[in-house]
């Protein structure tokens, strides 16, 4: 850290000498990946932990000034590793807008499908690592055996089980192989009963209740004020989900419900209330899937596109709901055929913004919920 | 045992009287010392083959494999470890304390294998049959805290004084419940001695063959309602002591990293996982031995066992016992990992809220029993006794089957035992 940012540090901490201080990552085993938090703590009590962030820089937003438009499909894999489709159909419907171009109906359905297997992946992996920081790690193995189930499906669908590089600009890259829409039923089938024997596991567990309950309350003012988006922004009870409020792609014709924490067994906005949010969704996810592969239908999955993707001067801005919340993609053209900026706003972004303000008065222990609860994914905090 | 050094060795073995031979009291140190030096190394190894079965059993636990690849089903695998782990760098952080840092290890290793001296394994092998038994194990045990406060400070590391602090309180607050816990067998069979403790839940000696012996309804655990409740919570205390999942807060890994043994490598890290597998062995033996008959065997008096050879009943008596510690030792296991880890204040509040509380009024209410049982005729107390076993052994069991064969049937078609 160079001397000007030590100064930033410096003044958000407390200059009381009783304090401890300690440094929480960049190697540890809950930042979820590399982040840093300064923690001024007074035994187990927490004082202050201020988060340090921009150990995953890797310039992915100015790489995309270097690259042509469909080039950059493949670096948005890189922003969300645990949730791949979102950043490629987020930047996509951006450049198809600067471009004008109307997506064929199968590509919109093929997205949503996608997208919504690649969330349930992504909150399998939430909630189980929510349930690991806790201290038990057999609910996140049972969400890795589904994981894995849902990881054949997308390879089998686009030859990656984890950068997946699906969407192009104009639709996808490939139409479903034979026999993997029956696939997809059977696994949904064998995934519904899941959830329930997750919640038996895990979510309904007394010790697990008594830690999350009331613990790390967001009220839904604090979380609209410091711009939450997406499972933890609803957990605080905000009604509010891009899919079904400023719909895109094939979701106007879906139906499913906007799950929204209730205070299901503490308060509302309580990290019980964020995890929960995520199981629930797990369920949505299931529902819309299934009336996607009725819906499904035939025809082009790919629009056509010129070659050489040359938009117009001006700019576009795309939001999709990621599995971290909602994701906004910004591209500004010059009419040259590499784009002038591109922008991503993220969830966990944003979510790191209310880790310092909330942790004032928290246990070493329910830090680590907080952050759980957040579901942050390190790369996407710095892109 | 003292029959067994004068006779078997002194007359037998040497040809000398052993009451006027003038060495007797060396021919028992020295067997006292191999029995001791036996008993420590079958903690060494019961713990090694321990790390074997918790990973295979974790293994089946989260739809994966475990170990594997070592001996069949990977059984050879603990020794690979420990080859490893010995051979690897003896690290001393720069800033460290080197002497506490280095000794801290040794206080855990002792306060772990000098348990052994007075752990029985059945009716004849103890190391040493102490009249204080059980108060010498409380005691000893303490000596790894120590040992965990000196790594914790020594190795200048915040996450190891975290660790080194949590497991101090932690120990020394559930040290209470579990010596007042541990005071209801005590009082009521009269002995600090763990063969005295066992031989109490033998039933009456001279009673028809459902009555003698090691059956359900004459262990201490079953004998009253006071019993009972004190197995639970010298249980959930034992759990504490030996930093088992719940309240694994000294190395949640998580939140600490490893706890108080974050700086150490190679053979010191091996002696503290030793420490922490071996003490499963520790605390499944004490619950055995306290609540759940020891080594006695259904339907055989002790007259029968003292009279029969070493290879008779004697052994069958190990057997039993080893096998309920086993038991009770997957059960130590399958809590950990089915269970979330409760937060600091939660665990001080468990235990000086109600654990200390409940099992203070469980020792008052000992004595009381054991005062109105010199009152009582021996009918109504057979009574008693048989309506109490069936509400506290027969309703736990039948809600237990319910519930799983309930949990079984939501599994579906999920369920696959075909696999063992």
């Amino acid at each position: 850290m160079n001397a000007a940012g030590q100064n930033v540090l410096l003044e958000k901490l407390s200059q009381d000498s009783d304090l401890m201080l300690l440094n929480m990552g960049p190697q540890h085993p809950s930042t979820h990946g590399v982040l840093n938090f300064v923690v001024q703590t007074d035994g187990e009590v927490m004082k202050k932990a201020v988060p340090q962030i921009g150990y995953l820089h890797r310039g992915i937003e100015k790489i995309a000034e270097q690259v042509q438009y469909p080039q950059f499909m493949p670096y948005t894999d890189r922003v969300d590793y645990l949730a791949a489709m979102f950043a490629n159909e987020g930047y996509a419907l951006a450049v198809e807008k600067l471009l004008g171009l109307e997506v064929p109906p199968r590509a919109k359905y093929l997205r949503a499908i996608s997208c919504e297997l690649n969330r349930i992946a992504s909150h399998l992996i939430g909630a189980g690592s929510m349930a690991m920081d806790i201290g038990a790690t057999t609910p996140f193995t049972h969400g890795l055996r589904e994981r894995e189930s849902i990881n054949d499906l997308l390879e089998a669908l686009c030859g990656a089980r984890l950068t997946y590089n699906y969407h192009r600009i104009g639709g996808v890259a490939f139409d479903l192989p034979d026999g993997w829409a029956d696939r997809l039923r059977k696994f949904l089938d064998h995934f519904e009963p899941f959830v329930d024997e997750f919640d038996r596991l895990i979510s309904d567990n007394k010790i697990y209740i008594e830690r999350l309950a009331g613990v790390c309350t967001i009220t839904a003012e604090e979380a609209v004020a410091w711009g939450l988006a997406g499972p933890s922004l609803r957990g605080s009870g905000v009604d509010f989900d891009v899919r079904r409020d400023l719909p895109y792609g094939a979701y106007p014709e879906l139906k499913f419900e906007v799950v929204t924490g209730k205070g299901w067994v503490g308060q509302v906005g309580d990290a019980y209330d964020r995890y929960f949010v995520r199981v629930q969704e797990m369920r949505e996810s299931v529902k819309i899937l299934r009336q996607c592969l009725d819906k499904l239908p035939a025809g082009e999955f790919q629009a056509k596109v010129p070659k050489r993707v040359k938009p117009e001067a001006g700019e576009a801005l795309a939001r999709v709901e990621s599995a971290r919340g909602e994701m906004a993609w910004y591209v500004v053209s010059d009419g040259t055929d590499k784009p002038y900026r591109v922008h991503a706003r993220t969830g966990s972004f944003m979510a790191m913004g209310i880790i310092e303000p909330k942790s004032e008065g928290l246990m070493i222990a329910d830090l680590v919920a907080l952050i759980g609860s957040l579901d942050i994914v390190a790369p996407e905090v710095d892109r | 045992m003292e029959s067994f050094v004068n006779e078997t060795l002194v007359r037998g073995l040497m040809h000398e009287n052993p009451a006027t031979y003038e060495y007797t009291w060396l021919v028992q140190v020295v067997w006292m010392v191999t029995l001791a030096f036996l008993a420590g190394t079958f903690g060494a190894v019961i713990s090694g083959i321990y790390t074997w079965t918790e990973r295979r059993m974790a293994g089946r636990i989260q739809s994966r494999i475990g170990p594997n690849r070592v001996g069949p089903a990977g059984f050879l695998q603990w020794i690979v470890d420990a080859v490893k782990l010995l051979l690897k760098e003896d690290l001393t952080p720069k800033d460290a304390d080197p002497i506490l840092f280095k000794i801290a290890p040794y206080f855990v290793f002792l306060g772990f294998v000098m348990t052994f001296v007075a752990l029985p394994f059945s009716a004849s092998f103890v190391a040493a049959d102490l009249n204080v038994g059980i108060f010498y194990i409380l005691a000893i045990t303490a000596l790894v805290v120590v040992g965990v406060l000196m790594s914790g400070w020594a190795s200048n590391s915040k996450w190891a004084l975290f660790g080194g602090i949590r497991s101090a309180a932690q120990v020394v607050s559930y040290e209470i419940p579990a010596g007042l816990s541990l005071l209801v067998p005590v009082m009521m069979a009269g002995t600090l001695s763990t063969q005295g403790l066992i031989q109490f839940q033998g039933g009456p000696q001279d009673g028809a063959w459902w009555q003698v012996g090691g059956w359900f309804w004459n262990w201490t655990a079953f004998a009253n309602p006071m019993a009972f409740v004190a197995f639970f919570i010298f249980f959930i205390a034992s759990l504490a002591e030996g930093n088992r999942t719940p309240f694994d807060l000294p190395e949640a890994e998580s939140e600490l990293v490893a706890g108080f043994f974050t700086e150490y490598s190679g053979m010191r890290f091996a002696v503290f996982t030793l420490v922490e597998f071996g003490n499963i062995w520790v605390m499944s033996a004490l619950a055995v031995i306290l609540f759940l008959g020891g080594w006695e065997i259904p339907g055989v008096s002790h007259a029968q066992i003292a009279a029969s050879p070493w290879y008779g009943y004697s052994l069958i008596s190990g057997g039993i016992f080893v096998l309920k510690t086993l038991l009770m030792s997957l059960v130590v296991m399958w809590i950990r990992w089915t269970l979330p880890r409760i937060r600091v204040d939660q665990m001080m509040n468990i235990c000086w809220k109600y654990l200390v509380p409940i099992s203070m009024v469980l020792v008052v209410l000992t004595a009381a029993n054991e005062l109105l049982m010199a009152w009582a005729s021996p009918l109504v107390l057979s009574l008693l006794h048989i309506v109490f076993f069936a509400m506290a052994g027969l309703l736990p069991a039948v809600l237990f089957f319910k519930q799983t064969f309930k949990n079984i049937r939501l599994m579906g078609d999920r369920v696959d035992l075909s696999n063992w």
